[in-house]
């Protein structure tokens, strides 16, 4: 393939580096609010975070020690339902989303009374009210007759819900292209070179140039945004997953650890290792995850695994996001976080909303979210 | 079940037999063989239905590699009859879409 | 080394796995041979131990010549361990393996795969109707249980399977209603250029004369340069008749089997769990291991050899699987090696032979652009039930490879684990994307390369007793 060279018009092209879920929520939201987008993806084998994920548009729990964060989710979650129908509408895809709210399953006492006292602690710092309840095993079982002798309880966020994070991925896909946006299979953008107030992005199949970039390539962000001047520590956390077969309707509703799809096929994690940039799998933990979704679920026992995967997190030091406008060269734009699910209505809204007209909506706080935070 | 769906056994050398239960029918076995067998001798057709269209399916590859033989043998759901050994006594059923998440025997 | 422990552990008890488990033992190498059967034999000689059919002539010669490969096997005194299905192999020389419901864990030096071939999967509309079954599954029928299918019996496709099935079942007394073979009729052309290499396999050529004259004599209808194959429902859901175009027109005949075959293909999966280099082989339209000239991967300590290393035949298995055990000890004892220098040579000029024939073969039996390419309504993931439509539509709206495209549609997401769709998915997005299949790549294979019960995996770790 050629090196091909656009150059922009009008000053209202946007570059996306990234066709994950971070990138395609940003790029439909901008999208749609009329500027020309087009997203430079990795392609097929790239590490794809996005591909790896539990589908939980999860709320409880998140941003305990850090209230902009938990504001953000909550707005993304509010903004979910609203999202979902339009691009079914548009789309004719059903990404299948529930918020019924979610568990989060504790095997032991301890665990219960430490999860209950941390969002006990969020209920003081949000005066609108944090809601959640703390279950005891009687209570829960009540809910979920198939909850396991073991289970202490569990943490009940009414807030919490869950999607077909593929699908999601598709329609967002589906819905951006029908409304004039372009995906390059470019291969890994390799390079960010700003050049009069333009950009100038690289790849092994060409040079590309737009008016802004929005930096969405997951662990490549890292790279990327030093070369706009922002120093951003991401870093890979990986988490394993497991599949197994479609199982008649049971489990309502979705838990930290164990939830059933709208297909009915019974998705179990959660692991957090730090392990670099290896996606793969490792026995000793799929083997921890299946005991965990057991114990959890006894009925499980004799249900069958048929897929496992691995998959890379983006991390930040403190876990939440980062958004941020490059001060040296405006018009750059990072946005990175490991929540893409949840946060993808906040992405297609307000954030699509900042990278287009510069300023973000004070509701956002996004100064919280700056990648200076970690600079002390 | 239609007669003319089942398979027909050749002249076979001395093997011993096995009773088995398809589908509520006592069905007679060659030792040895698989479930996905005896269940084509016994003319049953489909002998799942798909979790995604209840759509009908039968054995087609008979090695392991199709999963297109699913059935609920011995109260184990979504088992691979072909992969399976007949068993005296055995009870094998239709497995008819996605299967429960507790066997019939839990 | 602890009772977990080989110097070579073979997957697979077919041809080339038994020929280099008797090899290896008289070796004296220290190895572990498993099958996920209950017997020995891999699918050509399935059921060898216990031979079902009273009349030998049925199966023929070829098939009961397996008996020998079998005695040797029993006579090496190898630890065998069947009806065991192996579900993964790490890259640091672990492997998990399931009897019985409970899994257990060795180590290895060396690790052959021999895992064989299975049907190329050739969707066709209709294909996954009850009734219409594998030629395969059909000889694997004849060999466990004496069954025949059935009629009326069609039998359609390309390739020598199609003569031999056909003939095995006339010599049951079975009557077949017609043989439809698809090959194209560009095949006889481009498979020319090989004919003088072929002529020395005439051997296997000559049983294919033989065949055909057996089947002529038989008096059974052949079709040949069929195209448009459909298979077709009744009211209850099942197979009723078969359709397809010859010399322009369009015919449909009635039938309750319907035989289909299109060649064979290396079974990848657990070659491709281990992440080794696999290169897709244009003339054979397949996926293959990328091993050298002995049979060694991309991995230091894996080695393929039979089918699953690429489509050879059974005694070129044989061959294989004996060649690949010199290299081990080779690998593992340079100074050994040298013994064996002169049973090698013999070998790989016996197989040099057998493999004269395949140039001719993969190219007269190359399929057909309809089972690879197949119509937009024709169910190409069986277990997801997604069409080839669906996938060429992905493939417009971005998705540039085989993983996207699953993550979009479910197709590979079934219990078959892509076995049935990867190769299809893979040539129709390279299709769609003017690429080739080798460009596209192929599914990413994780383990359990076989579904396994949480129960099962959530009790590794607490028995494991050898770490």
């Amino acid at each position: 393939m050629a090196a091909s060279i656009r150059t922009s018009c009008n000053g209202s092209d946007v570059a996306v580096v990234g066709g994950g879920l971070v990138g395609l929520a940003v790029a439909l939201g901008i999208q749609e609010k009329g500027q020309q987008v087009t997203i430079y993806d990795e392609g097929d084998i790239a590490f794809r975070a996005s591909r790896g994920n539990f589908g939980l548009v999860w709320v409880q729990g998140k941003g305990d020690s850090y209230p902009a964060y938990a504001n953000l989710t909550r707005l993304s979650a509010r903004l979910w339902g609203d999202m979902a129908a339009s691009l079914e509408e548009s789309t004719g895809i059903d990404i299948q989303l529930s918020q019924k709210g979610g568990l989060f399953i504790c095997l032991s006492e301890n665990e219960l009374a430490q999860r209950a006292k941390m969002l006990e602690q969020m209920a003081l710092y949000h005066t609108e009210g944090y809601p959640f309840e703390v279950l005891d095993h009687q209570q829960l079982k009540e809910m979920v007759p198939e909850i396991g002798p073991e289970v202490a309880g569990a943490t009940w966020g009414p807030e919490d819900g869950h999607v077909n994070p593929l699908y999601l991925m598709r329609a967002l896909l589906k819905r951006f292209t029908d409304l004039g946006g372009k995906l390059i299979n470019s291969g890994a953008i390799s390079t960010v070179q700003p050049v009069n107030g333009q950009f100038h992005l690289y790849s092994a199949a060409g040079r590309y140039v737009s008016d802004k970039v929005v930096l969405a390539a997951g662990l490549g962000n890292k790279k990327l945004a030093s070369m706009v001047g922002i120093e951003a520590p991401i870093f890979p956390n990986r988490g394993q997953v497991l599949i197994a077969e479609r199982v008649k309707h049971f489990l309502d509703y979705p838990t930290g650890h164990v939830r059933q799809t709208a297909e009915g096929t019974i998705q179990c994690g959660d692991s957090k290792e730090d392990v670099g940039l290896d996606s793969g799998t490792t026995t000793d933990v799929l083997a921890d995850i299946a005991r965990r979704a057991v114990t959890m679920f006894p009925l499980l026992k004799d249900v069958r695994l048929i897929r496992s995967w691995g998959a890379l997190r983006i991390m930040t030091p403190d876990g939440h996001p980062i958004y941020q406008q490059s001060e040296q060269f405006p018009g750059a734009f990072l946005v990175t976080c490991h929540s893409g699910v949840t946060l993808a209505a906040a992405h297609a809204g307000p954030i699509a909303d900042w990278i287009t007209q510069g300023s973000p909506d004070p509701v956002l706080n996004l100064e919280k979210f700056h990648a200076d935070r970690f600079q002390v | 079940m239609p007669t003319d769906s089942r398979f027909s056994r050749l002249p076979v050398s001395e093997k011993g037999l096995v009773s088995i239960c398809i589908e509520g029918q006592t069905v007679t076995a060659l030792e040895g063989e698989s479930v996905a067998a005896a269940v084509l001798q016994a003319g049953v057709r489909p002998t799942r239905t798909t979790p995604v269209t209840d759509t009908g399916r039968a054995p087609y590859c008979m090695m392991g590699v199709c999963f297109d033989c699913l059935m609920e043998i011995d109260g184990k759901p979504n088992t691979q009859a072909c992969m399976t050994e007949v068993r005296d006594g055995m009870v094998v059923k239709i497995q008819l879409g996605a299967r429960q998440v507790s066997g019939g025997d839990l | 080394m602890n009772a977990n422990q080989f110097e070579l552990v073979i997957i697979g008890a077919g041809p080339a796995g038994m020929s280099a488990a008797s090899t290896a033992a008289k070796q004296g190498l220290k190895v572990l041979l498993i099958d996920e059967q209950k017997r020995p034999g891999g699918q050509i000689y399935r059921n060898i131990s216990s031979p079902v059919l009273k009349d030998k002539q049925i199966l023929g010669r070829d098939y009961y010549y397996g008996e020998k490969l079998l005695t040797a096997f029993e006579g090496a005194g190898v630890t065998y361990l069947s009806g065991a299905t192996v579900w993964e192999v790490t890259a640091d020389n672990v492997l998990y393996v399931s009897v019985n419901g409970e899994s257990q864990r060795f180590e290895f030096n060396k690790l052959l795969i021999a895992t064989g071939a299975q049907e190329r999967p050739a969707p066709f509309p209709g294909w996954t109707l009850p009734g219409v079954m594998t030629c395969g599954a059909a000889q694997i029928l004849l060999k466990t249980s004496g069954l025949t299918p059935p009629g009326p019996v069609v039998v359609a496709g390309s390739g020598p399977l199609l003569l031999l099935i056909a003939c095995q079942l006339i010599r049951a007394g079975i009557k077949i209603e017609a043989i439809l073979d698809t090959t194209p009729a560009k095949n006889y052309r481009s498979a020319l250029p090989e004919f003088l290499g072929a002529l020395k396999g005439w051997r296997f050529l000559l049983k294919g004369v033989r065949m055909l004259a057996e089947l002529r004599k038989a008096g059974i209808r052949q079709l040949s340069g069929v195209s448009g194959l459909s298979a077709n429902q009744d009211e209850s859901g099942t197979l009723s008749t078969v359709t397809y175009f010859h010399k322009g027109r369009q015919q449909t005949i009635s039938c309750s089997s319907l035989l289909v075959h299109q060649g064979v293909i290396p079974s990848t999966q657990l070659t491709r769990s281990l992440g080794l280099a696999h290169v897709w082989d244009e003339v054979q339209k397949c996926w293959k291991p990328e091993l050298n000239k002995r049979g060694q991967s991309s991995h230091p300590d894996i080695l393929v050899a039979g089918d699953s290393a690429g489509i050879g035949g059974a005694l070129a298995a044989e061959l294989q699987g004996k060649l690949a055990v010199f290299e081990v000890v080779r690998q593992l004892n340079a100074s050994a090696a040298g013994n064996n220098a002169i049973e090698q040579e013999k070998a790989i000029r016996e197989l040099q032979q057998q493999l004269v024939i395949r140039p001719f073969l993969d190219r007269l039996y190359s399929p057909a652009d309809e089972f690879l390419l197949p119509p937009d309504e024709t169910i190409v993931c069986r277990c997801e039930e997604v069409t080839a439509g669906e996938i060429r539509s992905l493939a417009n709206q971005g998705c540039s490879g085989p993983n996207q495209t699953k993550a979009f549609c479910r197709a590979g997401m079934g219990p078959c684990q892509g076995r049935q769709c990867g190769t299809s998915v893979s040539a129709l997005l390279a299709d769609e994307l003017q690429a080739t299949p080798g460009q596209v790549g192929y599914y990413n294979i994780r383990p359990p390369i076989k579904p396994l019960t949480l129960g099962e995996l959530a009790a590794i770790g607490n028995t494991d007793s050898n770490s």
